[in-house]
């Protein structure tokens, strides 16, 4: 063994940069607490982290999608210089799989890889360097077998099972009415496909492990959802909760990809084996093969309406690949098929949604979570229903919008607000972007920019529409909580209020609302959020647009409770009369009459209240899929222009508008970055983002081949907030970080069709399929490319030239 | 092998270096310079720009020992001693920053940008940060710090 000498761990990390006060109170555009950090570089990122003594470790993964694990042999490896552990499953302390709704997932492969990635074995070396050579020198002796890459096929009785359970990983039935029975005028038909996405955080899967040397370990992490990460550790390391703990570190982004654990258990084995802190940072490709995706989906719909252009029934038959492991794909099947109609009022209904293992990277959360992509084809089908019947696409919509006390199709009642018909109203009367002329214009702003392929000729314009909703917080009976403590205390002669969760800030700003509802709730205006870890109760995971309601919510119910103690000890210790006392910038206020200040009254006491706030029961679906499964609907609609080069089929998107619903505006700034950030990733999916599988195998694990929206790509947006509170949630608010991304997509690509008159049923659209040139013309195009012309001069090894 | 190298004006010197690390490995993992950032590190990203010698690059794409002897400017420079760089203040302003991976890059081709062309057109803005990708913001925002910090430093 060479390397580095043994460092005893003490604290980790290089240092937190200072906190920074703002004044900020709930409803204000406030300034990032760790915004300055950011712009200089001081903010630590989980790749960032270093100790002295640390080891780099890396993953061997494998490179078949399919395939039986005949051996593997370490030896070479371990008898490296510089190399510190060699692990595979067998080193595994604990529970040997890990999964947040099904534990099916491998720690380590053993006897079988079921998808190409799949890790097999884990490298601690003293330079990244050294474990990535180490890597190449593990010999794993596969037998390949023939991938399972189709959900369809994986559906077949004859398919070979990929679990003991069989390749179905979910069905859900939504049964509502009767389709049978009843009749319709019109009906439309269409089948929709949807592409691979991947969330594509910039920040890479990355952390540290430090053992704590009485056999528990830490661990520095970017993750979405620090108990589950902590709960599913501790298992697979055969230890008690108590003995794994978790620290967030700075989080790159999230958007999905980080619910389930990537490096977390590999860099604790490797930490605990060699007695050393490990740092694992995965590199781009990596990520690509270190995190799910958002499901593909084939989607089949039929659309009856009477002439008047009301619903009659919906069928609809979902088909979801879930890839090698469950991740969270039950509750995207559930979500589909709870979302599958739209946000329309349709008397009959009958859904099947349907996931499926198969040996494709397996898939899980990603922004719109199963809203997505049944958006895609309702919105679609709601496009061809219109043109059917000869009606305005907007207006058609507005006819069959749900409204509050009419039920959803799997038989919750549509709570109030629901203002559907209202954002489709909205988006429709903005104003329009000016048709500027088409000649003369700078490259830049043309479909192709400086590509130079079209100086304005053959280059239409196009407008779509699209409304959809999604679900806030997590459903179908799922306890969902979050925890925060808050503590008031005088610091300096100032009041001070500290508090703590466990809420994973992935860019949201989240500690931001946070400081601003202890500002608002409790008159002080130094607030320090503390960082997050697993020393405070679970504030449940960064997702389901769920976080400014629940942890949200916490800090509003913690902050209250303190309040109500402060303002007791005014009564009791001053005769203050109970009543009419409240906390005003620092002071104990009645009727405008200042008692005493914060500081004086506390002096050295410490007022702390710890609570946990857990939102309204929700219940699973019965097997007619009918329940009340959701806790809040948040809806947006919008509409998008779009210049399109319907010759090469190059799109320019010249502006999106929306309109959305959030109950309260908790910051407007922040707000507007979630809508203008989420409606990027959904003209990502409309024109661009597919991970690109054959075969089972992933062939575009880079940001040269994954191509997600430049500053190039993305158009002004035109929004209007609603504020229609909801009268359960705190402060009326409503989640905010989904609806964005779910129907932009269908609102892009309903431009595109109205531009060119395509059909465009599968996303992201290619140019050739906006160009019109059919699969077999396209085909005889590519051949012709990869000889180069040869097939007109003869290929130069046949020229035979003198 | 030894890396001398003059880095935000100090002159440094790093024993050890493995001839096939990239600047920014350098950077990161052997000066205590983490600002620049590891997003892709195959020069589609942006977020791991500095200034070598003056001019605007991913460190991800340039040898270690292709800094020899040379001067490097990353974003951990850009501040005016304590003092943010208008650059700087205006992404926070204006809310550009969201989970902040890109920002880094962001700050340094900004920068960049404004020094080259102190008044850029916004199809000049975005030509000239369309190498630096951002998954949060959707570059609104972006746009607005780049303006705001223009007006500023013209002011």
């Amino acid at each position: 063994m060479t390397g580095l000498t043994q460092t005893a761990p003490v604290s980790p990390i290089r240092k937190r940069p200072a906190t920074t006060w703002s004044p900020g109170k709930v409803g204000e555009s406030d300034r990032r607490p760790d915004g300055i950090p950011k712009v200089t570089g001081e903010f630590e990122y989980s790749s960032d982290l270093w100790m002295d003594g640390m080891l780099w470790g890396a993953t061997l993964r494998s490179p078949h999608p399919h395939a039986n694990i005949r051996s593997i042999d370490t030896s070479e490896a371990e008898r490296m210089a510089g190399v510190y552990a060699v692990l595979t499953h067998e080193d595994v302390p604990g529970r040997k799989v890990y999964g947040m709704e099904i534990p099916d997932q491998p720690v380590l492969a053993w006897e079988k890889v079921r998808y190409q990635g799949e890790p097999v074995a884990i490298v601690a070396a003293d330079h990244p360097e050294t474990a990535r050579r180490a890597l190449e020198k593990i010999h794993v002796e596969y037998e390949v077998l023939e991938p399972l890459a189709d959900a369809e096929a994986a559906m077949r009785e004859d398919a070979p099972n990929l679990h003991l359970s069989g390749n179905v990983l979910k069905r859900v039935h939504v049964r509502h009415g009767d389709v049978a029975g009843s009749s319709a005028d019109v009906l439309v038909t269409g089948e929709y496909e949807i592409g691979m996405q991947d969330q594509a955080f910039l920040g890479p899967e990355s952390g540290l492990a430090v053992p704590d040397g009485r056999g528990g370990i830490d661990l520095y992490i970017s993750t979405q959802w620090l108990h589950i990460d902590q709960d599913q550790v501790a298992k697979s390391l055969g230890m008690d909760q108590d003995q794994v703990r978790l620290t967030l570190s700075g989080v790159g982004g999230a958007f999905g990809g980080r619910e389930d654990l990537s490096m977390q258990i590999h860099a604790c084995m490797l930490a605990l084996h060699t007695e050393r802190p490990v740092k694992m940072v995965y590199n781009r490709e990596e990520s690509f093969f270190g995190h799910v995706h958002r499901h593909p989906a084939k989607m089949r719909y039929e659309h009856g309406a009477t002439n008047e252009g009301k619903l009659v029934y919906v069928k609809a038959r979902l088909v979801f690949d879930g890839g090698a492991y469950a991740s969270s794909s039950n509750a995207v099947c559930l979500n589909a098929a709870t979302f599958a109609c739209g946000p329309y009022d349709v008397p009959n209904a009958e859904i099947e949604s349907h996931m499926l293992y198969t040996n494709n990277p397996p898939c899980g959360a990603m922004r719109g979570f199963g809203a997505v992509q049944a958006c895609f084809a309702h919105e679609s089908q709601m496009d061809r229903l219109a043109e059917e019947l000869g009606m305005d696409p907007v207006e058609l919509r507005v006819k069959n919008a749900i409204e509050p006390g009419m039920k959803f199709p799997f038989g919750q009642e549509v709570p109030h607000p629901a203002p559907v018909r209202e954002i489709l109203e909205r988006v429709k009367v903005m104003p329009m972007p000016e048709e500027e002329g088409l000649t003369g214009r700078d490259l830049r702003e043309l479909p192709g920019g400086v590509s130079n392929v079209t100086h304005g000729e053959d280059v239409k314009r196009g407008v779509g529409y699209a409304v959809g909703f999604k679900n806030v917080g997590f459903s179908a009976g799922f306890d969902d909580y979050s925890t925060a403590r808050v503590t008031l205390s005088v610091e300096g002669g100032e009041p001070l209020v500290r508090v703590h969760t466990a809420a994973a800030e992935v860019g949201q700003g989240g500690v931001m609302v946070q400081a601003q509802i202890a500002r608002t709730e409790l008159g002080v205006e130094k607030v320090a959020v503390l960082p997050a870890d697993t020393s405070v109760g679970s504030a449940g995971s960064t997702s389901a647009s769920r976080q400014t309601y629940m942890t949200g919510g916490a800090v509003k119910m913690a902050c209250e409770a303190v309040r109500d103690r402060v303002l007791d000890l005014v009564r009791e210790e001053l005769g203050e009369k109970p009543g009419d006392l409240s906390i005003e910038d620092g002071s104990i206020v009645s009727d405008e009459r200042e008692i005493v200040s914060l500081a004086y009254l506390l002096d050295r006491r410490e007022i702390e209240e710890t609570v946990e706030f857990h939102h309204k029961e929700t219940r699973p679906l019965d097997e007619n899929g009918q329940g009340d499964a959701h806790l809040q609907f948040a809806f947006a609609a919008h509409r998008a222009v779009v210049e399109v080069d319907v010759e090469l089929g190059l799109v320019r998107v010249v502006e999106i508008a929306t309109a959305q619903d959030v109950g309260k505006i908790m910051n407007p700034q922040a707000l507007e970055g979630q809508i203008e950030g989420g409606i990027a990733q959904g003209l990502g999916l409309a024109l661009m983002e597919e991970i690109q599988v054959n075969e089972g195998k992933v062939q575009n694990a880079s940001f040269t081949d994954y191509l997600t929206p430049t500053i190039l790509d993305m158009p002004p947006v035109r929004m209007e907030i609603l504020e229609l509170a909801d009268p359960e949630a705190p402060y009326g608010l409503k989640g905010v970080g989904e609806p964005p991304t779910i129907s932009s997509t269908p609102a892009i690509i309903a431009a595109l069709r109205d531009a060119t008159g395509r059909e465009l049923t599968r996303i992201p659209v290619k140019p050739e399929q906006i160009a019109g040139v059919s699969e077999k013309l396209r085909d005889e195009i590519l051949q012709q490319q990869d000889s180069a012309g040869y097939s007109e001069i003869g290929r130069l090894d046949e020229r035979r030239e003198h | 092998m030894r890396l001398e190298c003059k880095v935000n004006g100090e002159n440094r010197e790093v024993d050890g270096v493995w001839e096939g690390e990239s600047l920014l490995y350098v950077l990161r993992e052997r000066m205590e310079l983490p600002g620049s950032k590891n997003a892709c590190e195959q020069g589609e990203c942006g977020s791991c720009s500095v200034y070598l010698d003056g001019t605007l690059v991913c460190s991800c794409l340039v040898l270690a020992g292709q800094a020899e002897g040379r001067e490097i400017v990353t974003v951990e420079g850009i501040a005016e001693g304590d003092e943010l760089h208008p650059v700087q203040k205006a992404f926070v302003e204006a809310g550009a920053v969201q989970c902040g991976f890109c920002t880094p890059g962001l700050i340094v081709a900004t920068h960049d940008l404004l020094h080259r062309n102190p008044e850029p057109s916004v199809v000049e803005i975005r030509e000239a940060l369309a190498g630096n990708l951002c998954r949060c913001t959707g570059y609104e925002k972006i746009l607005d710090a780049v303006r705001l910090a223009s007006e500023r430093m013209n002011a």
